[in-house]
């Protein structure tokens, strides 16, 4: 149990240091770079006038569905990782298992297929 | 007072140690393939390439990195200044953050954890948030559209990842990356030519040849690198994401983006090229240290990257996503399922190491 | 180790502080990215506990898939927040219900614990303990033949959740020409090209 924790604390003072790194960074040009502000800088990257409105809109819906159909996909790797691990002790029992599984979702792979879903337009 | 610095101070600062030993290698080496990346991208052009500062050009990546030192941070005004400066932040402490576990030899890791590929595969899948966080916080049309695109890409590619990495756990049947290297110095060479030292065919890249295609190509768009490089494609979204960076939050955005591919180069070296085992472990080859043999194949893998960007045209966004959904998802699913299938008929594979 | 509950307090605080965060920050996406915070945090009290694979699965599917779909919403999905809180007195009885029914629950699972200690988790298969066994290939070892309906059980809601998100949101424009890949692989000289003699001087 300590010697699980304490490759996690390595991972932590790792992270530490990475973070320390990368806000040095940031912050560096704050404080060395020479500067010569101007309003003009400032203002959004566009075709020479401001933009008329917040450039943050509505976008086809179908990003979202891309979006569910992953964490979907992603569970079911999630349900996977263990089932790998300890596949060759859990013998054909846990082989058809975990293949009746894959069977009712490629039942769901297939309509959404089939429905167009992936279809990207 | 004793007790505190033995069980405290020391490991820690051994940690700490190790931790600054492996970043600092590890930027070096990054400084260098970027600019190897652009020599061979010249080579293939009938360029030069960077040949100005140092001998050969050598110097150029840490000219450029005291160039980004001295621009002028600009933060647009009408952006989201904390979230703006953390998206940069954020991608590269997350993508460094993955190295921690990767071994580059037999003991070499500053934490050789149990899950260590479960902890990559989370790690990888967060570096989605660097994009959309720095997309949306810089409230201007490019960036927002870039990070939308590559949103859908970074996410509909990882599942693929994720299955491929399922096969080559069903071969070996532990999720540590020095089990994963050590179970191959046994396979394929071994099992059918007797008296065959291990040697690169007993690596997975031969016996999931497959797998070790969609892998790289997958790895390719969760890093959105050219030939899907739509995020950034600079011919309609100018820069996508990073439209609006500057400086060093720029530069973090660009590291983050190497680190993360040579983390994909460095886990495909672990589980399909046989990590720091040498091609062939008979004399002179098993003289040289196992880390060299790592660092050389990362650099392998890493110019197969660097010559796809040189010589394959752009992909369209449909076609990415047809490519993803459609064909490397049914196909590494099957895998998933034959191999399974194979293992369990023959008793190949590996056993649950306990601890 | 001391070590161990410093670190207990500094992810316990922190998940109860972003938690509290996400309820109380003005910017919508400042709330997921606390939320994705508290994630974290409760990564890391799974990992004190010595649940390594939950740790990571919380990161994987949750801050890796959930959140990333909640920073979509939120972010992009154009809704007006003023007008989402005025109707915020409406929907306050329905609010607390849900939430006293939650609290309920809680204080039951917690009574059970506290009032008979033994009786709590006697149904579950014993846990090995870490230094025997890695707790993934644990769960390995149970969930796809001791617990497997429980198992296909998931699969179903994963089959219903797939499938409900298609019927919901799906909807296809009119018109749109789509890439058919293998109509363009099938195709051969005879279908694609047609040689025509032209005489000199005449056109076609």
């Amino acid at each position: 149990m300590d010697a699980l924790l304490q490759s996690y604390l390595a991972i932590i003072v790792f992270l530490a240091i990475a973070l320390v790194i990368g806000l040095g960074l940031l912050v560096a040009p704050f404080i060395v770079a020479y500067k010569a502000p101007d309003v003009e800088k400032l203002s959004a990257y566009e075709c020479g006038f401001n933009a008329f409105d917040d450039a943050r809109m509505k976008f086809d819906v179908r990003f979202y569905l891309v979006a569910i159909l992953f964490i979907i996909f992603d569970l079911e790797v999630a349900f996977l990782f263990p089932w790998a691990v300890a596949a060759k002790s859990l013998g054909w029992f846990g082989f058809w298992s975990m293949m009746i599984f894959l069977a009712v979702l490629t039942i769901g792979f297939v309509y959404e297929w089939k429905k167009g879903a992936l279809e990207w337009d | 007072m004793d007790g505190f610095i033995s069980t405290y101070l020391i490991p820690g600062l051994i940690m700490a140690g190790k931790s600054v030993l492996l970043l600092a290698t590890l930027l070096t080496l990054i400084a260098y393939l970027l600019y190897a990346d652009r020599k061979v991208w010249a080579a293939v052009q009938m360029r030069r390439g960077p040949n100005v500062v140092g001998p050969w050009g050598l110097l150029q990546s840490f000219a450029d990195f005291l160039k980004f030192i001295f621009k002028e941070p600009i933060i647009p005004s009408a952006a989201d200044k904390t979230v703006f400066l953390l998206a940069p932040l954020a991608s590269t402490v997350l993508a460094l953050a993955a190295w921690a576990v990767i071994p580059v030899n037999e003991g070499w890791a500053v934490a050789d954890i149990n899950v260590g590929v479960l902890y990559v595969f989370a790690i990888s899948s967060l570096e989605v948030y660097g994009v959309i966080m720095g997309g949306w916080a810089s409230n201007s049309k490019y960036p927002f559209l870039g990070a939308l695109r590559s949103a859908a890409q970074m996410v509909s590619y990882e599942v693929s990842v994720g299955f491929v990495i399922i096969t080559v756990l069903l071969v070996v049947g532990s999720l540590n990356f020095t089990d994963i290297v050590l179970a191959q110095t046994e396979g394929l060479g071994t099992m059918l030519i007797p008296g065959m030292p291990n040697s690169f065919l007993d690596w997975h890249w031969l016996v999931l040849f497959p797998m070790f295609v969609i892998f790289f190509i997958s790895a390719l768009a969760e890093t959105n690198r050219p030939p899907f490089d739509l995020p950034e494609a600079e011919s309609e979204l100018v820069a996508g994401f990073m439209v609006e960076y500057a400086s060093t939050p720029y530069l973090l955005f660009m590291l983050g983006e190497y680190v993360a591919i040579t983390l994909m180069c460095a886990l495909t070296t672990l589980l399909f090229l046989g990590g720091w085992l040498p091609p062939v472990d008979i004399a002179p080859f098993n003289w040289v240290p196992g880390v060299v043999w790592f660092v050389l194949k990362v650099c392998f893998v890493f110019f197969m990257f660097a010559m796809v960007k040189a010589i394959v045209p752009r992909y369209r966004y449909d076609q990415l996503m047809r490519l993803g959904w459609k064909v490397f998802l049914p196909l590494s699913l099957a895998a998933v399922a034959i191999v399974a299938f194979i293992l369990q008929l023959t008793g190949w594979g590996g056993v649950p190491v306990a601890g | 180790m001391i070590l161990k509950p410093l670190f207990f307090y500094l992810f316990s605080l922190l998940t109860i502080g972003s938690a509290l965060m996400v309820i109380a920050s003005r910017n919508p996406v400042h709330s997921v990215l606390f939320l994705i915070l508290a994630f974290f945090n409760s990564a890391g009290l799974f990992i004190l506990l010595g649940a390594e694979f939950l740790a990571m699965i919380l990161v994987v599917v949750y801050v890796g898939a959930v959140a990333v779909l909640f920073l979509f919403v939120v972010m992009m999905l154009d809704v007006d927040f003023v007008e989402l809180r005025q109707g915020f007195l409406q929907y306050l009885p329905v609010g607390a219900l849900v939430g006293i029914i939650l609290l309920a629950e809680l204080i039951a699972v917690l009574g059970g614990t506290l009032l008979a200690p033994d009786l709590a988790g006697s149904g579950a298969a014993p846990i090995p303990p870490v230094d025997q066994m890695s707790n993934i290939a644990a769960i390995g070892a149970l969930l796809y033949t001791k617990y497997v309906y429980f198992f296909q059980a998931a699969g179903m809601v994963l089959l219903v959740a797939m499938i409900g998100a298609i019927v919901l949101t799906l909807r296809h424009k009119e018109g749109v020409k789509r890439q058919d890949v293998s109509a363009q692989v099938a195709r051969s000289p005879e279908t694609a090209v047609e040689v025509v003699k032209v005489e000199t001087g005449e056109g076609i």
